[in-house]
């Protein structure tokens, strides 16, 4: 559900937790995103970091420069001014991967627990585009949802201590891509080339929140002679 | 300003990181912090070697770093007492000394606190990634080629040799912080505390929780009483951004602090450390104990105002030093 107005909680004494629905949902994440941009925009005095995830924005402060109030009032007025249609429109990015065997060593599980072909799992992991709910976990790893009904699959029971970087990977009704080597507890169904984080690049992340995703399946020999 | 080699690590010890104050701003990213875990350590040890507040330090962990100077280079030790010794000679923490070219600093392991820092008259002379020269060791980037620092690795400083008249600056000893072994850390209640029972919420204040050996710069781990979850609410939630000082209760009841390195979690956070004492969390080790008590913002600020007055005081008196010693010098 979408909230009627906002519901502040604060976290600690220096941030607050400003929420506009109540689940996993694109409507919800859309308003998100306008909130976190037109904030964004607006370079509120005291404001050091904003995080913006499925159904809330984390904005953090210096609480010796704004109170938690007068944030309030400012996020509140920003909310009730602003205009959507002047929100510039998300991305849409292609990501090619290379399925199965040693680049996606789970692929045969999750086909095996849905009772379908790995290539049936290509298919509907491909047909979909997804929206780039939230970037966390690590530096540029993104949420991306939703995945199809027959693809939702448990997490591991065994998380993973290395996920190789590239690594692209289904948990529930999430799927993401690891951008750094880390640890996982995501099922790895593939792998790409493409290099999602940068610190040296402006902005460092590939993927933005609200972007929209779409997979196409490469061959082993295509992703040898792949380009950026 | 010239770039200098300033100082050779000769050995790493448990671990040590190149870190500064942090990197805000791109949390959107999923880029979390990093940053000296205990802040005002870092600070005052700039301030004492006469460098900017934000300058990046050496953060060594309980035991065992080594490092060598290169050149005749001001440092200041703060933080926890981990026994630093130049030679054979204990050195005097919270006060700046002149390191000799082939001096060796070294640290035998921890009387009290868990991080010790080590500031460098002319900083530490690496490329800032994002905005900061902290090492964000999970993603790999940052500080010292994004990882913790190696035997061999030499690191450079800015003019060292114009910041040796600093020397014998010394910290108010009244508000040098003692770090006790049993600790109270003040939180303010929330994010999701209405999640949890109110014999839950009693369970957090009224116990004495041990700090697990699985304790590192993510987070400190908890073993004590369960916490108990009201009973129709999932152990988790959906992912949402955090901070460091958020205390995570995950399905198995045990509370977890959240340190500064990362933006998100899927957990509910019963409670949330004031800015004040995140420098203190720093140097929580394993084994030792905490204590939580709730306050409510306005103490919290109230205390965090306290601390910054404190560095600002001491800021003053080494800028009226600084301003009789010109007049004095023709």
């Amino acid at each position: 559900m979408i909230y009627d107005k906002l519901i502040f909680r604060v976290m600690g004494d220096r941030a607050l937790l400003v929420e506009l629905g109540d689940e996993i949902s694109p409507a919800i994440n859309k308003k998100i995103r306008e909130l976190f941009v037109s904030l964004d925009h607006q370079e509120i005095a005291g404001v050091i970091d904003l995080v913006p995830s499925y159904r809330s924005l984390l904005v953090i402060y210096n609480p010796l420069q704004i109170s938690t109030l007068e944030l309030e009032n400012q996020i509140a007025k920003t909310q009730n001014g602003m205009d959507p249609a002047r929100i510039p429109s998300p991305k849409t990015v292609e990501i090619p991967v290379v399925y199965g065997d040693d680049y996606g060593p789970d692929l045969e599980w999750v086909a095996a627990y849905h009772k379908i072909a790995p290539q049936e799992v290509i298919r509907l992991h491909t047909q979909h585009t997804y929206q780039v709910y939230m970037i966390g976990f690590t530096s540029g790893f993104p949420y991306l949802g939703e995945v199809p009904e027959a693809l939702s699959t448990p997490r591991r029971e065994t998380p993973r201590t290395h996920v190789p970087k590239g690594s692209v990977a289904i948990a529930q009704k999430q799927t993401g891509i690891y951008p750094v080597q880390s640890p996982g507890g995501w099922h790895i169904i593939g792998w790409t080339p493409v290099t999602l984080f940068d610190p040296q690049a402006e902005p460092p992340s590939l993927l933005e929140m609200g972007d929209q995703v779409r997979f196409h399946a490469i061959t082993a020999e295509e992703m040898a002679n792949w380009q950026p | 300003m010239a770039a200098v080699e300033s100082i050779e690590i000769l050995s790493p010890g448990l671990q040590t990181t190149v870190q500064d104050l942090g990197r805000f701003g791109f949390g959107r990213y999923g880029v979390a912090p990093s940053g000296a875990l205990d802040s005002f350590a870092l600070r005052i040890g700039n301030l004492l070697v006469d460098n900017p507040e934000n300058q990046a330090c050496l953060e060594t962990t309980l035991l065992g770093l080594r490092i060598k100077a290169l050149t005749d280079v001001l440092i200041a030790v703060t933080g926890a007492n981990l026994q630093p010794r130049v030679d054979k000679r204990p050195l005097e923490m919270w006060c700046s000394h002149i390191l000799n070219k082939g001096e060796i600093l070294s640290f035998s392991g921890p009387s009290s606190g868990c991080r010790s820092y080590i500031a460098l008259g002319g900083g530490i002379d690496i490329p800032p990634v994002l905005g900061s020269k902290s090492t964000s060791l999970p993603s790999g980037f940052g500080g010292f080629q994004g990882i913790a620092l190696e035997a061999g690795a030499i690191l450079f400083s800015d003019s060292p040799q114009a910041k040796l008249v600093a020397s014998h600056r010394k910290f108010e000893p009244k508000w040098i912080p003692t770090y006790p072994g049993k600790w109270i850390v003040r939180v303010i209640w929330g994010p999701q505390d209405d999640d949890f029972t109110e014999g839950g919420r009693q369970t957090f204040l009224k116990s004495s929780y041990k700090v697990s050996s699985e304790s590192d710069r993510t987070g400190i781990r908890l073993d004590g009483p369960l916490i108990q979850r009201k009973a129709d609410i999932p152990e988790s939630i959906i992912s949402e951004g955090l901070i460091s000082g958020s205390i995570q209760v995950p399905g198995d009841g045990k509370p977890i602090i959240i340190l500064g390195e990362t933006v998100s979690g899927g957990y509910r956070k019963i409670a949330t450390v004031i800015s004040a004492d995140l420098p203190l969390l720093g140097q929580i080790r394993p084994g030792d104990e905490i204590h939580f008590i709730s306050i409510s913002v306005d103490e919290a600020i109230k205390a965090l105002r306290k601390m910054e007055i404190r560095i600002k005081h001491f800021k003053e008196r080494l800028s009226d030093k600084a301003s009789k010693r010109e007049k004095i010098i023709p």
